[in-house]
């Protein structure tokens, strides 16, 4: 186990270097000048020649790429060129606002779309299981951006049941008044689509032999779909959940920015319409880290689940 | 033994086999959801043609009615200015001989006077509602249908290009260049799609000299960062097929490399890659409307279904749906229909799979 870590820690690095050299020429060659963004509208060519000075722009590439890396490993960002604050503290105050919103979605989405595909899944073929897929592929069709509206409008402005926009600083307040509306959308919206995903991966499971002898050895159904069929589409339900968990890091721009919430997706939108390139640059590498520790960890979550896979 | 199988028997014309596209469109037209969706598909290309051309919504930025307009099937808006007229009746006091620009007021007339103004009369309905500067919900839809179209099969193709050239590359080859390309791959989805997408927007957004403005910016971003999905795909069918027997033959009788991946395996997996155009078709006409939302999709003289339900937002809180309503029958009908085209699609292309999903 122990040296499945160390040999997957090890494969990163190559990745991680991609990453870094990506974003860095992406910017170098392709994006504004920074000199000239920070510079502003009115600035001489002397200040900009000042500003690139300061920036290391003048020097070779290869030693702009080093300065670029040595940032990365020692967290020394400088600061955001809008507001001054730091990333580090940037990064600190918007990620519990995301995963205030983010964490509950996830959550909600896996718990009920799991009894609703099995569901479907057992009564497959009938008319309750084709009127949901077609309502279902109906409901995919609507961008994620009128129910957002919609909701928004009904919910909030109409019947009053939540606030329209906000945040706190409690976390509590969050969660039980601020939270909610958002939640409640995302979820709406992304249940479709999850069971139906779960749905493929139940009927795959309760086509096979050990269901068949299961229920020759007369147990009840209730046992066949918990306890045998249930277990073994955890895997592919799990590998699923893992390729949506890094995105709980980024949140939702959409959400984020509609309602307001002071998350780092909405950071990051920010950034980009700013031209504020370090920011851009540290959440993109940062949550690329993440990301690729969290696929680590899910490999590693297989082995508990399943005790036939090994890692290798 | 086969030039006795194919001597065609006396009397019978020879029947000619199909082809697998044959055999597909036969599989297709079976499908009866399939060809209504097709059907669909294909007015709506028709409409962005015709919309391309200047054939229809040609005047989408014309201010036809009024701010707001609602549609005709409402009736136009209770008048409002009743009210104010009613009180102002009263003779107006003259002020000429204190007001310092009275001597002026005949010379300034006499001058408005030299110049035509025509009132133009704004509709107070329109077929299906006005926007806040009373222009036709109804061109701005078919416009926008036109823009959202092209920006989603712009980049689908796009993407499935890259992703094509590089997966038949990475899975022919292998060894190094595969490697390479496999590194490359992971780097890319080391990144989260819509952060991927973020980075590439925020680089482009600078970039006017590279990139002429209007869709083109967004067609780029999303075909940049959506190819890995087809890379993956057709690099496995690559690996499967670059050691299968006719293309071994196809070496023995002396075809280059290019002409084996593209002339004899390409054919071959063409299922595969159409079959995921179309998904990214659908993928990408969503991603453009949040896009266009966050405001970093097509550029404010344009109109696409993701500007049309942006400014829905604040027109819904007035009480003016119509717009909404509007890009959204528009999205839902168009997507809808390709999606199960693209359902339909893969069942005739690929009959191994049909009832999996």
């Amino acid at each position: 186990m122990a040296a499945y870590l160390i040999r997957r820690l090890w494969q990163m690095i190559p990745t991680l270097i991609g990453v870094v050299l990506l974003v860095f020429f992406l910017f170098k060659y392709f994006g504004g000048d920074p000199a000239e963004i920070l510079g502003g509208m009115n600035a001489t060519p002397a200040q900009i020649d000042v500003i690139r000075d300061q920036l290391g722009l003048n020097r070779p590439v290869w030693e702009q790429l080093a300065i670029f890396f040595k940032q990365i490993v020692s967290f020394e960002w400088g600061k955001s060129w809008a507001t001054q604050e730091s990333v580090a503290s940037l990064f600190a105050s918007r990620l519990p606002a995301t995963l205030t919103v983010m964490v509950p979605i996830l959550l909600l989405d896996v718990v009920l779309a799991i009894p609703f595909a099995l569901l479907v899944a057992y009564v497959r073929g009938s008319l309750t299981d084709r009127s949901i897929m077609v309502l279902s592929t109906v409901a995919l069709s609507i961008s994620f951006l009128v129910y957002v509206i919609v909701g928004q409008y009904v919910f909030a402005f109409q019947l009053g049941w939540f606030p329209v926009q906000g945040w706190s600083d409690k976390l509590l307040t969050n969660l039980l008044v601020f939270t909610p509306l958002p939640v409640l959308l995302a979820v709406m919206v992304g249940l479709a689509p999850q069971t139906r995903l779960y749905r493929t991966f139940f009927l795959d499971e309760i086509g096979q032999d050990y269901v068949r002898t299961a229920r020759a050895k007369g147990m009840t159904e209730t046992t066949v779909l918990l306890k045998h069929v249930m277990r073994n589409a955890m895997i592919p339900i799990l590998t699923n959940v893992a390729v949506a968990l890094p995105g709980i890091f980024v949140g939702s721009f959409l959400i984020e920015t509609f309602f307001s919430i002071p998350g780092l997706g909405r950071e990051v939108l920010l950034a980009v319409n700013r031209s504020d390139y370090p920011v851009i640059q540290a959440v993109t590498i940062y949550i690329a880290v993440i990301t690729m520790v969290v696929n680590l960890l899910t490999d590693v979550l297989y082995k508990l689940v399943d005790p036939r896979v090994v890692l290798k | 033994m086969s030039a006795v199988l194919n001597r065609p028997l006396a009397g019978v014309a020879p029947a000619r086999n199909a082809g697998v596209w044959g055999a597909a469109w036969k599989r297709f037209r079976s499908d009866r959801v399939g060809v209504v969706a097709l059907v669909i598909v294909g007015a709506f290309l028709l409409l962005v043609l015709a919309a391309g051309a200047g054939l229809v919504a040609k005047g989408w930025q014309v201010e036809a009615g009024v701010p707001n307009a609602p549609p005709t099937f409402l009736g136009p808006r209770a008048s409002t200015d009743a009210a104010v007229d009613a009180v102002s009746t009263k003779q107006n006091i003259d002020l000429s001989d204190i007001d310092p620009l009275a001597p002026r007021y005949k010379e300034w007339d006499e001058r408005a006077a030299k110049f035509q103004t025509t009132d133009t009369v704004k509709r107070e309905t329109l077929a299906f509602g006005g926007d806040r500067l009373g222009r036709d919900v109804l061109a701005k839809a078919i416009k926008g249908a036109e823009v959202s179209i092209m920006v989603g099969v712009l980049s689908a193709v796009t993407a499935v290009l890259i992703g094509t050239v590089l997966g038949a590359f990475g899975g022919f080859f292998g060894g190094k260049v595969g490697d390479l390309l496999e590194w490359v791959y992971n780097v890319f989805t080391a990144i989260p799609g819509i952060l991927l997408i973020f980075t590439f927007a925020a680089v482009l957004n600078r970039a006017d000299a590279i990139i002429p403005k209007g869709i083109w910016t967004i067609v780029i971003i999303l075909g940049f960062t959506g190819w890995t999905g087809i890379y993956r795909l057709v690099r496995a069918e690559f690996i499967k097929h670059s050691v299968r027997e006719y293309v071994r033959s196809a070496e023995a009788i002396g075809a280059s490399t290019m002409s084996r991946m593209f002339r004899h395996i390409l054919p071959n997996v063409s299922h595969v890659v159409l079959v995921q155009l179309s998904v990214y078709v659908v993928g990408f006409i969503k991603a453009e409307v949040i896009l266009s939302y966050l405001g970093l999709g097509v550029s404010v003289d344009q109109v696409s279904w993701g500007t049309m339900l942006a400014e829905a937002q604040g027109e819904l809180i007035l009480g003016y749906w119509w717009q909404l309503a509007a890009a959204t029958l528009f999205m839902a009908v168009f997507v809808t229909a390709f999606s199960l085209f693209t359902d339909a699609l893969r069942d005739a292309l690929d009959p191994k799979l049909r009832g999996l999903e």
